[in-house]
């Protein structure tokens, strides 16, 4: 039972590291009807700026990790305003901005992996916090481990709030709904993707930093899987909606780690996917979305 | 119909060109002779590749870059511990640059990839580090008659590390993870598991990961619960450094014990201190061949070499040798000299390959520690 | 015989004989040699992307899965039967049925969603593609698993590839000449209006699929008996952005555009690889994703911008009668 246990809060800890990213993907697909194919990447480059702040720049890590949170947000700004936005100007067809935004990625990637810029090493992330580990029961808990759990539900309630209480929410969720009657309405839709992306990509960066300390390795590609886990489990929530993402993080940590625990190793990511396409297949709405009827 | 001969009128315009631009540009010439090197020159594996050209760099310097009267050019080719790269990289170097012997790979996949090439081309091809048996094996156990190594084979060193946990350590129960997608690893886990059973110990757990995985939170929480003595952990020092972290994670502080893989300057030093691992070679081994080398090395470089970079000059040296003693740049006269090799003092010990193209020799078992350093244990034979 | 297909026919026969000799010759290298092959199997393979989303409007992102089913399959066949000449066709075509049955299993189901939706089912069916290939030699120890396989007979020669590519250009322009093709294109434009005037979307969806899946599952093979060696990294979606930048590029619902892309595509990696040297395997990527978005913002319709090559438009020549061959799609 207690190894039970101790599975269910490894999942717990990869799904709540997934939701930070989740979160994001929904957020600009809710507003921009837009796959951010290029969100995994930037919680890639959160990872890499939390690790220079680690070592390079010796900052104390909770300011690297703000460091990362900020740099990155501006990215998020950055890649919105390049490449995603001449396209929503023009009107082009979803399938254009989805190919721009498999070109973001790649870019980021391959970008990120030359010699002046991260190279395209493994890199050891080293301990910033001493070694901690506590029995509860059965099961030994790390102080990371916590910090991670710990850091997560603060953002996301941070997240809730930002979202449900203030008014660039409010506008966020309004351009969510409807982006032309929102713009008739005054609310300057262009600043308020701006805003969206900006926060998906600072949560994202977080993501990064929290899975550079909990599994302490960083390199250029590294934002693939976790990005298309969370992206599925976005889907599986019901994407365009934040308690879905969670939800759905949740779940696919579980999934991933029960599976790598108890059946094999093996066949993990296949699993991931597989859910993937049952969900697009039998519920694309997912979990907690609304089934919409497509407009003619 | 005719929209497509236009088409392809075009392009073949196009092919014709770049091909008429791009002849092969030759292979060994009368007074020179290309041998062509194949490592991880970044990827996972990054510090073997670096290390062993180091070792190939001064070889070459030692012997004014001259062989059998020939200027020697080196082609590089970077694999990224990659095996199809490393398939392309060598198709091209025995195609296009038209090498007369090869030195590569460094890590076992890919040099397995690369050494049907070799007996097709009819180039011999000698690894420094590679250490699979199928390296020079085929699947049926029949030799590859091109393809030679430097090093000692993956069951000697699974075997060596079983005997020093039974012998040693004195632990009966162990926990092996290995890489399932990693001929290397897989050899290593393998022997180790024959010898250690045969001892008299009980594998508790014998678990394969994907070399993607960086969560090894599930893996361990499972193997932590089984109550090993000992970790068997044969894979890079990057996967190494990973899995060892979450193995303290879960509260498991038994020894950890590993393969040569392990031998590198970005080792988790912090967590793997006093862990044991096989290598080839120890700085702190008397014999004069070491010491030379090392002493020409640190003036080099600067740095004190590690074994891929001792085997890396070894297997520079022993090829260089060989094509003296040939007499000629034809691959069939370097394969033989190659396989006549007679104790040939080498830093790794005295050279004689055996008819599967393995040189006999001896391992040396050191331990982690904590500053950066390596502490040498003991000989294995 | 119309004399424009005589035409074509002795242009291409041509062509052939050209390469041929100068491949016996030594005049093209055993090197540049490969590279050729490797740029005809590259074309198979974008003819078949081309014809399921240049053509048909789906888009798909699990082409290389196909690839690898393909491939896989072919080198199954001859490592268990022996690499004859006959056992290499039956290879081809067992590689080639085998990702076009899967295609049609799969496409089943999948190609009810829409494109995005399409985009990302697809391209988890690809890396469970490579999970199973990965995990393949629990299956059959011949097929390597992780390892990757080694030592397929090398049967690919320049005469099979150009060949199965002048078959593969002439199915598929075929298809899409076809009422069968011409609704096709009806339902890429606009499916909900297609559909509603009557044409079976789904037919004719998983009719492209399917052929498209069987293309890349023929390049597969060939390419698996080209190299020898096969890894399941080889086939990962980076395998699949890889072919779809060059249909997109050539410009959708133009095969000309595609097939030179394709080629034209091989043959600068090469040129660009041979010039940078090791840079070349680090730049590869950037100048990659930097084609890809310069030109969804500036020419989101390709190099040859949906048109086909015509060499009546070349010789300035008018289109007369047999305007249906050029024309815009009409009524099924």
């Amino acid at each position: 039972m207690d190894q039970f246990l101790a599975q269910v809060l490894n999942g717990l800890q990869l799904g709540f590291v997934y939701a930070l990213i989740a979160v994001g993907y929904t957020m600009i697909y809710g507003i921009l009807k837009l796959i951010n194919f290029a969100h995994g990447d930037v919680f890639m480059v959160g990872a890499f700026l939390a690790y220079f702040g680690f070592t390079a720049w010796h900052l104390p890590w909770p300011v690297a990790i703000l460091v990362a949170m900020a740099v990155c947000s501006l990215l998020g700004v950055g890649i919105e305003r390049l490449a995603y936005r001449p396209l929503r100007v023009k009107g082009a067809p979803k399938i254009a901005a989805l190919i721009t935004a498999i070109g973001v990625s790649f870019f980021i990637e391959y970008f990120s992996s030359l010699d002046f810029v991260f190279g395209p090493d493994y890199r050891l992330v080293p301990r910033v916090l001493p070694d901690q580990r506590w029995q509860l029961g059965g099961i030994v808990v790390t102080n990371v481990q916590v910090l991670v759990l710990a850091t997560v539900l603060v953002l996301v309630a941070l997240l809730q709030y930002i979202v449900y209480r203030t008014k660039v929410g409010k506008a966020m969720r309004a351009v969510a709904q409807d982006a032309d009657a929102a713009r008739l309405m005054g609310i300057d839709v262009d600043r308020v993707i701006a805003f969206t992306f900006a926060l998906g990509s600072a949560l994202a960066a977080a993501a990064g930093a929290l899975f550079a300390m909990a599994y302490p390795q960083v390199h250029p590609f590294m934002g693939i899987m976790p990005g298309l886990k969370a992206f599925t489990a976005a889907v599986l929530g019901g994407i365009g909606s934040i308690p879905g993402a969670l939800l759905g993080s949740l779940i696919m940590g579980q999934v991933e780690v029960l599976t790598a625990a108890y059946v094999t190793t093996d066949f993990r990511d296949a699993i991931a996917f597989s859910i993937l396409i049952l969900v697009l297949l039998f519920r694309p709405s997912g979990l907690l979305g609304k089934t919409e009827p497509e407009k003619v | 119909m005719k929209r497509m001969l236009a088409g392809l009128l075009a392009v073949s315009v196009f092919a014709l060109t770049a091909c008429g631009g791009a002849a092969p540009t030759g292979g060994s010439g009368s007074d020179t002779i290309k041998i062509g090197w194949i490592g991880p020159l970044s990827g996972e594996a990054k510090t073997y590749g670096v290390s062993a050209k180091m070792g190939v760099d001064l070889a070459l310097e030692e012997a004014g870059s001259m062989v059998g009267g020939k200027k020697i050019v080196l082609v590089v080719g970077d694999d990224r511990g990659d095996s199809t790269e490393a398939v392309n990289i060598a198709t091209r170097m025995l195609t296009q640059d038209g090498v007369s012997a090869i030195l590569g790979s460094v890590t076992s996949d890919p040099t397995i990839a690369i050494s049907g090439l070799a007996d097709s081309y009819k180039v011999p091809m000698i690894t420094g580090t590679a250490t699979a048996t199928k390296v020079t094996l085929n699947e049926d156990g029949s030799r590859k008659p091109f393809v030679f190594r430097a090093c000692f084979i993956d069951p000697f060193q699974g075997t060596a590390a079983a005997r020093f946990a039974v012998g040693e350590l004195g632990v009966k129960r162990a926990a092996v993870l290995y890489d399932k997608g990693n001929a290397y690893t897989i050899g290593l886990a393998e022997s180790f598991r024959e010898t250690f059973e045969a001892g008299g110990g009980e594998i508790v757990a014998w678990q394969s990961y994907s070399g993607d995985d960086t969560d090894f939170s599930a893996i361990m929480t499972n193997v932590a619960a089984l109550k090993p003595d000992v970790l068997y952990l044969p894979d890079y020092y990057g996967r190494v450094s990973l899995i060892a972290k979450a193995a303290k994670d879960k509260g498991l502080d038994v020894p950890m014990i590993g393969g040569d893989g392990w031998d590198s300057p970005d080792l988790d030093f912090a967590t793997l201190a006093g862990g044991y691992f096989t290598a080839h070679y120890s700085e702190q081994d008397t014999r004069e061949a070491v010491q030379n080398f090392a002493q020409q090395f640190q003036a080099k470089y600067g740095e004190k070499p590690d074994s891929f970079a001792a085997l890396g000059y070894d297997a520079m040296s022993l090829l260089l040798d060989a094509i003296e003693r040939a007499g000629s740049t034809d691959g069939e006269a370097i394969r033989a000299a190659l396989q006549s090799t007679q104790d040939f003092p080498a830093v790794g010990g005295s050279i004689s390959f055996d008819e599967n193209g393995n040189p006999i020799k001896f391992a040396v078992l050191l331990q982690v520690q904590a500053d950066g350093t390596y502490k040498y244990i003991t000989n294995v034979n | 015989m119309r004399k424009k297909t005589a035409l074509a026919v002795a242009a291409v026969a041509l062509l052939y004989v050209v390469l041929f000799v100068m491949r016996q010759t030594g005049v093209i290298g055993i090197y540049w040699g490969q590279i050729m092959d490797l740029a005809l199997i590259t074309t198979i393979s974008a003819v078949g992307l081309s014809l399921i989303y240049g053509f048909a409007g789906q888009f798909s992102l699990g082409h290389a899965g196909f690839y690898g089913i393909g491939a896989y399959v072919a080198a199954f066949v001859t490592r268990s039967l022996g690499g004859t000449e006959f056992n290499f066709l039956l290879a081809l075509a067992a590689g080639a049925a085998a990702a076009g049955l899967i295609a049609l299993l799969i496409g089943m189901p999948i190609l009810r969603l829409r494109s995005d939706y399409l985009g990302i089912a697809t391209l988890g069916f690809g890396i469970i593609v490579k999970v199973l290939l990965e995990n393949a030699d629990k299956l059959s120890p011949v097929l390597g698993g992780a390892q990757g396989m080694s030592g397929i007979p090398r049967l690919t020669t320049f005469s099979w590839v150009f060949w199965l590519a002048v078959l593969t250009i002439l199915l598929a322009r075929n298809l899409i000449t076809s009422s069968h093709g011409r609704a096709c294109v009806s339902v890429r434009e606009d499916e909900v209006a297609a559909d509603i005037m009557g044409v079976d979307t789904t037919r004719f969806k998983t009719l492209a699929f399917v052929l498209g899946c069987a293309m890349a599952g023929l390049a597969g093979g060939l390419y698996a008996h080209l190299y020898s060696f096969l890894h399941p990294n080889n086939f990962d979606f980076l395998k699949s952005f890889d072919v779809l930048l060059v249909v997109v590029l050539g410009g959708l619902g133009s095969l000309t555009g595609t097939v030179v892309t394709a080629i034209g595509w091989v043959f600068l990696l090469e040129v660009l690889r041979s010039v940078l040297g090791q840079q070349f395997l680090d730049w590869r990527g950037v100048v990659y994703a930097v084609i890809l978005i310069v030109l969804m913002i500036a020419r989101p319709q390709g190099l040859m911008g949906g048109k086909e090559f015509s060499l009546d438009r070349l010789l300035g020549r008018r289109a007369e009668k047999g305007g249906a061959q050029h024309g815009a799609a009409g009524m099924p």
